[in-house]
């Protein structure tokens, strides 16, 4: 920032989500929600009021039937969005994910100094995803197919369901049954931090960049700066 | 030995069975079996011609609970007629010969019989310090186990020490305990269970009998129809489960009233076996019969999943209690201090940002670039 000289950049609008990429991210974390929820309970049940019959009361057949009717909900809406990265513009592209040229790098590098060290950004980075948070989802991706995986193959023996049978090889290749439970369960605990760390980083972003970061899942838009180099 | 040219038919009937006995004998094996009632009559045919097989038991690295079991079948003449007629030719606890004489009768079998005999396997093993934990007659348990499969019609690994190593596998297997599937070529038929049912193994033994080859396995080598359903599918405490009706603690009014166990640390939804159908000592019970929850001993490395009385087995490398929630708990709370520090400092420094930044007139994009 060049001393006591004004400054006050002029911004144009972008559009950068496209409705498919908004849906997919908010049917995503609404899902997310309710599987960890619902998975919690699944894995560690309160003692709600009793009723004199079992056949009086149904609450945990619930409570897994809608973990795993939102499980399909999970994988179908995650294969919409995997697609659309083969489809969708050039924010949403699967290769805004993997980084591969010394650029990509050295913007992984910056955004680490910025969101570790507090330092300011010392040029424009990516309007759609910046690499460092690109990188994060690619694993974030891999986390649902485990999460899939894991959970299909446990759903395997109680379903008809060809999503089952197709994901059973999974339970033996980790131990059996037990094993995929506890993968599973641990898994939960990965969307936690993750979802913690993502929105704090959304609410710190749009702070440090002053580009809408945070609306731009609602509306799609984003704002760049007139001197930002064109891509 | 006992003279292998005879059909099952021809034992009983030296043994004073009768010809009713004998029909009885054979619609259990079919029912055993899973067969419907035309096809006894196949077995009647089968059980009268056929030349009964030889059969080799072996047993290595084990508590001799998987025959303890087979014993106790819950037809009699099921038990006698596979133990007494079945010709065993070799078997460590049951055999009535000794030392060499016994030695010499397990080589006789596998030299005349080759490729007619069946070889049924108790116990895991041991491969470590070049087999020294478990030796017969001065050979290896994998030696002899090696010379045995070769010529094997069909093997069968009777319980989890056979089928997965069982508790001389847990962690950290001193001995390098080792299923028998990993040694050999042959297809095993894995019975696992600690020990598995005795109706089961009955059951697995007369399929093949009569029908001379072995039944339908899943991927892991168990027989489909009984090792095809976990526990908790057919449990009669499944309502209990489904209403989230559960026993909190084994002493309280809830266990008396015979809720579901799962918050006890019940493994029946993690465990492939049969007793919940078929149940134990002539259908009499089964573990969550009886107010205890399963612990999964019919599964790979059960033993390493404990404690047996808690929802999720311990997590590795952390101490013996700590779940997965409570280290997840920790992590998270990690994060949400170090997301608050963050959020504090940001803070910090955004008030000085303010002051620093005045509003003013648009600059030229030379200007503009943030340094
Ligand atoms: C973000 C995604 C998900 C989370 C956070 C999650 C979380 C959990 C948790 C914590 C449990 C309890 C495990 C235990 O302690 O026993 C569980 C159980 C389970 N989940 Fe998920 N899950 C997710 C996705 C899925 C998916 C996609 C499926 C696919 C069908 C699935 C199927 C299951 C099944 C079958 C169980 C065992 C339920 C039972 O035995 O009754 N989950 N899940
Ligand atoms: C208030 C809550 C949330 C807000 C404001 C928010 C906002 C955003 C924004 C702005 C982006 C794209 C920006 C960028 O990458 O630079 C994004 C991407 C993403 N968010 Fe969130 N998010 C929220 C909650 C969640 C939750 C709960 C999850 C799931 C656990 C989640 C998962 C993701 C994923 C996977 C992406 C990548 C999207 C893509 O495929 O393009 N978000 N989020
Ligand atoms: S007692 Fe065990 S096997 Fe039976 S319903 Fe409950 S959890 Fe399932």
């Amino acid at each position: 920032m060049s001393q006591g000289k004004a400054l006050s950049p002029t911004f144009r609008r972008q559009y950068v989500w496209e409705l498919p990429v908004r849906f997919y991210h908010w049917v995503n974390g609404a899902a997310i929600l309710v599987l960890g929820v619902t998975g919690f309970l699944i894995g560690r049940p309160m003692s709600l009021a009793y009723m004199p019959e079992a056949s009086q009361q149904y609450w945990f057949g619930a409570v897994r039937f809608t973990h795993f009717m939102v499980a399909y909900i999970f994988l179908f809406n995650f294969l919409v969005r995997v697609y659309w990265g083969f489809v969708g513009n050039r924010f949403a592209a699967w290769n805004q994910f993997i980084p591969t040229n010394r650029k990509q790098f050295q913007e992984i590098i910056e955004v680490l100094r910025v969101d570790v060290l507090q330092t300011k950004l010392r040029g424009p980075i990516s309007l759609g995803h910046n690499m460092l948070a690109g990188t994060t989802y690619f694993l974030t991706f891999w986390v649902f197919l485990f999460q899939a995986l894991t959970g299909f193959g446990l759903y395997a023996p109680m379903s008809q369901g060809i999503l089952g049978k197709l994901s059973a090889w999974i339970v033996p290749l980790m131990g059996g049954d037990m094993a995929a439970r506890q993968w599973h369960h641990a898994g939960l605990w990965f969307y936690v931090v993750f979802t913690l760390i993502h929105v704090y980083l959304v609410f710190y972003h749009d702070y440090v960049e002053g580009r809408g970061t945070t609306s731009s899942m609602v509306g799609g838009w984003k704002f760049e700066r007139d001197d930002a180099p064109k891509p | 030995m006992a003279d292998s040219n005879e059909s099952i038919w021809q034992v009983m009937q030296e043994k004073g069975y009768s010809r009713r006995e004998f029909v009885q004998f054979c619609t259990f094996a079919a029912t055993a079996a899973g067969l419907s009632s035309p096809a006894a009559a196949a077995v009647v045919e089968a059980f009268e011609k056929k030349q009964r097989p030889p059969v080799i038991w072996l047993h290595f690295q084990e508590c001799t609970c998987c025959s303890e079991s087979f014993i106790r079948a819950s037809h009699p003449i099921v038990a006698d007629v596979l133990l007494d007629a079945l010709s065993l030719d070799y078997t460590e606890t049951l055999q009535a010969a000794s030392g060499h004489a016994a030695e010499k009768c397990l080589q006789d079998t596998l030299k005349t019989h080759v490729g007619k005999y069946i070889l049924l396997v108790e116990g895991s093993v041991p491969i470590g310090a070049d087999g020294v934990y478990c030796t017969i007659g001065g050979r290896t348990a994998e030696d002899i186990l090696k010379e045995a499969a070769k010529g094997a019609a069909a093997v069968i690994a009777w319980g989890n020490c056979a089928s997965y190593g069982c508790i001389q596998a847990a962690k950290p297997n001193p001995t390098n305990a080792t299923p028998i599937h990993k040694l050999i070529s042959n297809p095993v038929i894995n019975v696992p269970g600690c020990p598995p049912i005795a109706d089961v193994m009955v059951a697995v033994v007369t399929h093949i009998l009569m029908f001379g080859r072995i039944p339908e396995l899943d991927a892991q080598g168990r027989p489909k129809e009984f090792y095809g359903r976990r526990v908790h599918d057919t449990c009669y405490r499944r309502p209990y489960y489904d209403a989230g009706m559960f026993v909190e603690a084994f002493d309280d009014d809830k266990a008396r009233k015979g809720y579901c166990l799962y918050k006890m640390g019940c493994r029946g939804p993690v465990t492939y076996n049969a007793c919940s159908v078929t149940k134990w000592n002539g259908g009499t019970s089964y573990p969550i019969q009886s107010g205890h929850g399963c612990i999964g001993c019919s599964e790979n490395g059960f033993w390493d999943n404990g404690p047996f009385y808690q929802h999720l087995p311990s997590f590795p490398g952390f101490g013996i209690e700590s779940t997965a929630d409570q280290i997840g708990t920790a992590v998270g709370i990690g994060a949400a201090v170090g997301v608050a520090a963050h959020a504090i400092s940001t803070n910090l420094r955004k008030r000085q940002l303010i002051h620093e930044q005045p509003i003013e007139p648009t600059p030229t994009p030379e200007e503009g670039k943030v340094k």
